[in-house]
């Protein structure tokens, strides 16, 4: 047989080799979830896992749950071969940080990295992070005045040592939490999801008969690389800038971004943004950048896998003196998600001065938070129930190009929504609704998505505290194009009508009935110029009232809910 | 009147053929016939004749039929069903289109949501409350109910799914509200969650109710006709429906709760996986099957196959898990992957060679079917690499082309890369396997498992083609292919017990553990599960089991323990810790002390008693097989096409032996011995294949 067919046969294997590398960041991925303990981790995913070539490049990274550690995962890496040289590493290491700003924006995520050897040689190194459920200090919350506040924090570190687990780092992150035995088992299963995964690439090598993975490495680089550049290369050249103002916590913040686009390249950077908040809702710039680049790679080649190559388009940067998306230490970072996940938001902002007909109107973007606590307060000998919940629920998205937002989805967050029965079960709390907000989402020839009213009180008639993290409340998600605004947030007590803030801890009085409805997704176009058949068909399944449609549609309808054509062409004239 | 043995005959009605398997006294009969999709019945009496005359039996000499069916899920599927309403609690009315929050494609801003059976101006609700303890915090409203029944007459509705909050721990307000519309619409079906999924989580008690509803009346007029159908042959059997779950169960329980029918075809495949896997004493298996459109995979484990409570029905994207509505039923844990013969192979946007989900089915179907398929399929590539024989498919009923699947693999997959016909359809074939391979390394990793060392057990037109590669692939040294593999499901359902399985919710902590409410529920449980198998048989002593879903607090994955005989008292409490601490230790080395153990579900399962098969053996001594004929097959060690021999199937009897690489032809299939592996005819008749060297 001839060379042609030869490299034909190689190239072939190749494209086997890069379906493997993603198969066993996969099966790495599958190993954590199912031994994993943090709430997050099994409802929403809040895991990676990475493949890497020798110099820290990334190979392959599983699609997980939460957009907040592509990139970070990719770059943490390249820190670890800083503090442990490639020359240093041996067989049996395992590595450990979860530094913010070197791993993924809060304490609470742990990066783990192990080199991985074929036959005593050095051939590559695996990934996994997990968000684990404590580490001391004041916890989640975002009322740390600095880092320092808000746990344990643990440079890159050696955690096993060529086979030896380094028992005084165990002894550590045990007794500095509240969750000691959860924390060992996840760290524990962090190991077990990196041997996993050395042990498969090691297979697949010996399968394959390779000793490198440099050929395979450079094939995906390049072909991710070129895909993605072309995609790139479609937008017009220029540089659009676009600010957002969002709640914030203790004063309202500007969120900006230039954005530059020559030929194939795609640069962001974060000057003009507000300065650090006193609260924990700064944005390291790793992390802001995961989020921007989950926003961008949506738009561009989504189908090319994460990886040094696709990633590698795309550079985002911050002012040199910090901003709030650019967090220096040691500013307190454990909410950085409220903002990171509106990043998306922000560069959509950015995209639709360049390629208007192809991004979405603004969603509500941020994870509507329930963070319950009950019973603590209570004096000794009250009878009630003491508890502690993380219910997650979630807006409405924007109107695509094309098609209307979805109702009540989490984007760009993949974390699921609570269940009422379970949130019941495990709490005394009892649920009075939970619907669709009519005429939440923002009109337009697309409509934004819907929100949601949720009405809940406690079963036990007691206090609830609520820790909020929410955003979009005074600053609702715009509509594009001659799009309407979503509807935004609503914190209140029903019975005396007070508003409660979007941030901090608050009290929801015995008796009282938190309403709490979630934000809408802005419209896309023109509301005038959407079919009058639409309208009426969300009005007869109630998304959006009669007297919405009249005013913000232009549709009149009959009693019997069909369209009134001579009314209607009056009012759209 | 003397006592004579009646035969059990088993029907499994697939989207293309109708199944039909006999066991006369020991000997089996099975024939194939076409699927009559508009009348399906005329189908299984085609297949039951030929049966019969094949056996030359009388009709009465029939004593059992099992019954399985894909009609359910197709009916879900093609959106067949009955014009469907949604009943639930008052401020709660968007259950269903609420659902998880979650998108289930994370990078694709366009995606859909899955479609509902019910749109949102046929979902109502009623006033009344009752809380997480069960208890009735506001009574139902019975004016509101009226008034909901109004509506439905109105709107024209079939069938009526209702599923209250709490609903699995007090049924009253569901029952009252059945009493309600059986009074004021009595032709209108009615479901109710607390029948079908007495289960935690209002979206998917929610949805596999209305998944019920919507299939019901439907079923219900064809599982009716078609046993007066078989009553009008002369035929005086029971007749048994296989469900999703693995057991058969009665006309009546499947009339009433149909949505336990999804998925029963495939369901027969994995029962008759675990009986050649006990067979051959194999513990660790993956059941392959692999088909026309997609690849099925199994795990068993001590001849019992993974089994789970959720199912996916409609889903919008048909290969993405959480695409679709949820179902909690008892399933037999399964992965289907768009991996079959007619697999449409394409290059992607990165310039790589992809295979699949998209299929040319049976119509066109592959390239070299000759019947217009213009696309690319894994069957033209197998026929190219020269492993299928162009003149005896399918039992010679139509030769097949190869140049035409040469030219379309050379210029849809070879030109854009590079290569000859030759060296694409390699490509095709090894992505092929390729992705199969991975589906199972991740799926045995989701159960904490591996695959490596196991056995393969591999079904389906093509399974047995593909089973070698995909060995290879995750490390596994045994391959079975089990006798009359394009029959496998309805050869299944021959074993198959009479069995019930009730889940229940019923969330407890081991640190309050309530022994007298738990000792309530499985009484409860006992009673409804018995009682229906008793009424498929009333004679056997039956095999029951009680089983316990715990996990640590705040932990995602629950392991099933089982609960120890005997009456429940506040010691059971004691002995499931142990139980499960045991468990938990065995997979997962550690314990984690300090947290408090929870339990959420409560099982309890009662099946007929069932013989274990005779082992099979293979003799100490094997003798070289004699070779049938010599064909050209593509190595990949030699990058070329070699000769190897070829041998008929039927030709091969205990200890025969064939040296790999070759191909062993049956009427509809082709097994593929790899140069890495030697087969051996064992005393059941499986090939056996082991890895050498």
């Amino acid at each position: 047989m001839s060379n042609v067919q030869n490299s034909a046969a190689s190239e072939i294997e190749l494209q086997v080799m890069w379906n493997r590398l993603q198969s066993v960041v996969d099966e790495q991925a599958q190993a954590l979830m199912h031994t994993a303990f943090s709430p997050i981790v099994r409802e929403s995913g809040d895991i990676s896992a990475g493949v890497f070539d020798v110099e820290g490049r990334m190979l392959a990274q599983a699609v997980t749950g939460t957009p907040g550690h592509i990139n970070t995962m990719a770059e943490s890496v390249k820190y670890f071969t800083e503090y442990f040289p490639p020359e240093t590493m041996a067989e049996g290491d395992t590595y450990l940080t979860n530094d913010p700003w070197l791993g993924s924006g809060h304490l609470n995520d742990f990066v783990l990295v192990q080199p991985s050897f074929l036959d005593g040689k050095l051939v590559g190194m695996v990934s996994c992070t997990s968000h684990l459920v404590d580490l001391g200090g004041l916890g989640m919350g975002p009322d740390g005045s600095d880092v320092y506040d808000e746990g344990l924090m643990i440079p890159p570190i050696k955690l096993v040592d060529a086979g030896k687990m380094n028992d005084m780092l165990m002894q550590l992150i045990k007794y500095n939490s509240r969750a000691p035995f959860q924390n060992e088992g996840d760290v524990y299963a962090l190991i077990a999801c990196c041997d996993v995964a050395s042990d498969r690439l090691a297979s697949m090598m010996r399968e394959l008969n390779i000793t490198s993975l440099d050929r395979v490495g450079t094939y995906i680089f390049d072909t991710s690389r070129r895909i993605t550049e072309a995609a790139i290369a479609e937008v017009p050249d220029g540089t659009y800038t676009h600010s957002m103002r969002v709640d914030g916590y203790e004063f309202e913040i500007d969120m900006v971004a230039t954005m530059t686009i020559q030929g194939s390249t795609l640069k962001v950077d974060f000057a003009g943004s507000s300065p650090c908040s006193r609260y924990g809702i700064n944005v390291p710039l790793n992390y802001a950048t995961a989020y921007s680049v989950f926003g961008l790679r949506c738009l561009f080649a989504p189908e090319v896998p994460n990886n040094a190559g696709s990633l590698g388009c795309f550079e985002v940067t911050g002012p040199e003196e910090g901003c709030i998306l650019n967090a220096p230490r040691p500013a307190p970072v454990a909410q950085r998600h409220i903002l990171g996940q509106i990043m998306p938001d922000l560069m959509y902002g950015c995209l639709h001065q360049a390629i208007p007909d192809r991004v979405p109107a603004e969603g509500s973007s941020c994870m509507y938070d329930l963070p319950l606590r009950g019973g603590f307060e209570m004096n000794k000998g009250q009878d009630a129930t003491q508890y502690a919940v993380e219910v997650t629920h979630n807006g409405g998205t924007g109107a695509r190009p094309g098609k209307d937002g979805l109702s009540v989805a989490a984007f760009p967050s993949g974390v699921y929504g609570a269940q009422v029965e379970i949130t019941e079960s495990v709490a005394p709390l009892l649920f009075r609704r939970r619907e669709l907000r009519t005429d939440s989402g923002g009109a337009g020839l697309y409509r934004g998505g819907l929100g949601q009213n949720i009405e809940l009180e406690s079963r036990e008639n007691q206090p609830i505290t609520w820790f909020a993290t929410v955003d979009r409340v005074k600053y609702p998600a715009l509509g594009r194009d001659g799009g309407l605004n979503g509807a935004p947030g609503v914190l209140r007590l029903m019975h005396s009508e007070i508003e409660l803030n979007g941030k901090g801890k608050q009290e929801i009085p015995a008796g009282e009935v938190f309403d709490f409805r979630t934000p809408g997704g802005g419209g896309l176009g023109n509301p005038k110029e959407r079919p009058a058949a639409l309208v009426a068909e969300d009005v007869r399944l109630g998304l959006v009232s009669r007297e919405a449609a009249e005013r913000d549609y232009g549709v009149v309808l009959t009693p019997d809910s069909e369209v009134d054509a001579e009314a209607t062409r009056n009012l759209r004239g | 009147m003397s006592e004579r043995i009646l035969d059990r005959l088993a029907v499994d009605i697939g989207g293309t053929f109708t199944d039909v398997a006999l066991d006369h006294g020991g000997q089996l009969v099975t024939t194939k016939t076409l699927t009559t999709p508009a009348r399906p019945i005329e189908g299984v009496l085609n297949g039951i004749r030929a049966v019969i005359e094949m056996a030359e039996i009388a009709p009465n000499q029939i004593g059992t039929i099992i019954h399985g069916t894909t009609l359910a899920s197709n009916a879900l599927i093609e959106r067949k069903g009955a014009k469907t309403g949604f009943i639930t609690t008052e401020g709660f009315r968007d259950i269903l289109e609420i659902a998880y929050e979650r998108r289930y494609d994370q990078y694709d801003l366009m995606i859909d949501k899955p479609e509902m059976l019910v749109r949102r101006d046929h979902c109502w609700t009623v006033n009344e409350r009752i809380d997480a303890d069960g208890k009735v915090i506001t009574a139902l409203d019975e004016e509101s109910v009226r008034a909901v029944a109004e509506q439905i007459l109105e709107n024209g509705i079939e069938s009526i799914a209702v599923c209250l909050l709490h609903s699995y721990l007090t049924a009253s307000h569901e029952r009252r509200v059945r009493e309600i519309l059986q009074e004021v619409c009595p032709d209108i079906s009615v479901t109710i969650s607390a029948d079908v999924c007495p289960e935690i989580r209002e979206y998917d008690r929610a949805c596999t109710t209305i998944g019920n509803a919507y299939i019901k009346p439907l079923m219900a007029s064809y599982l009716e006709d078609l046993s007066g159908a078989i009553t009008a042959e002369g035929i005086e059997s029971s007749l048994f429906i296989m469900t999703s779950g693995g057991g058969m169960t009665t006309l009546d329980t499947a009339i009433r709760a149909p949505i336990r029918l999804v998925e029963s075809g495939p369901s027969g495949g994995a029962i008759l996986a675990c009986q050649v896997a006990e067979q051959c004493g194999a513990d660790k298996v993956v059941a392959f099957d692999m088909g026309g459109t997609t690849a099925k995979l199994c795990l068993l484990e001590n001849y019992k196959p993974h089994r789970s409570r959720q199912f996916e029905i409609a889903r919008a994207a048909r290969f993405i898990k959480g695409s679709g509505l949820p179902v909690r039923i008892p399933v037999i844990e399964m992965i289907e992957i768009g991996a079959g013969g007619g697999s449409i192979a394409r290059i992607d946007s990165l310039g790589r060679i992809a295979v699949g989900p998209d299929s040319a089915s049976s119509d066109p179907g592959p390239v070299c079917y000759g019947k217009g398929g213009g696309k690319p399929t894994v069957t033209d590539s197998d026929l190219i690499l020269g492993y299928l024989d162009p003149d005896n498919f399918a039992e010679g009923k139509f030769r097949l082309d190869r140049d035409s699947a040469e030219a379309v693999v050379a210029e849809q997959i070879g030109a854009p890369l590079g290569f000859d016909a030759t060296v694409a359809a390699y490509g095709i074939s090894q992505l092929v396997d390729e992705s199969m391979a991975n589906a199972a390394r991740v799926h045995a990793a989701e159960w904490g498992q591996e695959v490596a060392g196991g056995t393969l057990i591999a079904t389906g037109g093509n399974g047995p083609l593909h089973a070698s590669r995909i060995a290879d692939k995750t490390d596994i040294d045994r391959i079975i292919i089990p006798c009359a593999p394009g029959v496998g499901s309805a050869i299944g359902f021959l074993s198959a017990p009479v069995s019930y399985e009730i889940i229940r919710s019923l969330y407890c902590r081991l640190s309050s553990f309530d022994a007298s409410l738990v000792s309530r529920l499985i009484a409860e449980m006992e009673t409804e599960a018995r009682d229906i198998v008793r009424a498929g048989n009333n004679d056997d002593a039956l095999n029951e089991k009680r089983v316990a879903f715990m996990r640590y607090d705040g932990q995602g994955h629950e392991l099933e323990v089982i609960v120890p005989e005997g009456p429940i008292t506040a010691e059971t409490g004691e002995i499931l810790r142990q139980n499960f601490e045991e468990m938990y230790l065995d997979m997962f080395g550690r314990l984690v002390p300090g947290v408090d153990i929870e339990i959420i579900n409560w099982a309890f399962v009662a099946a007929t008693m069932t013989t274990p098969p005779a082992k099979a053996l293979i003799p100490a001594n094997t003798n070289p097989a004699k070779p049938s004929g010599k064909t050209r097959i593509y190595s990949r060690k030699d990058e070329q096409m070699i000769e190897v021999e070829t041998f008929n199937r039927a030709d091969l009897s205990t200890g025969d032996r064939v040296e790999g690489p070759a191909l062993i032809a049956e009427s509809q299939t082709t097994t593929l011995v790899a140069r890495s592996f030697q087969a051996v005819i064992d005393s059941a008749g499986n090939i056996v294949m082991n890895r050498i060297g």
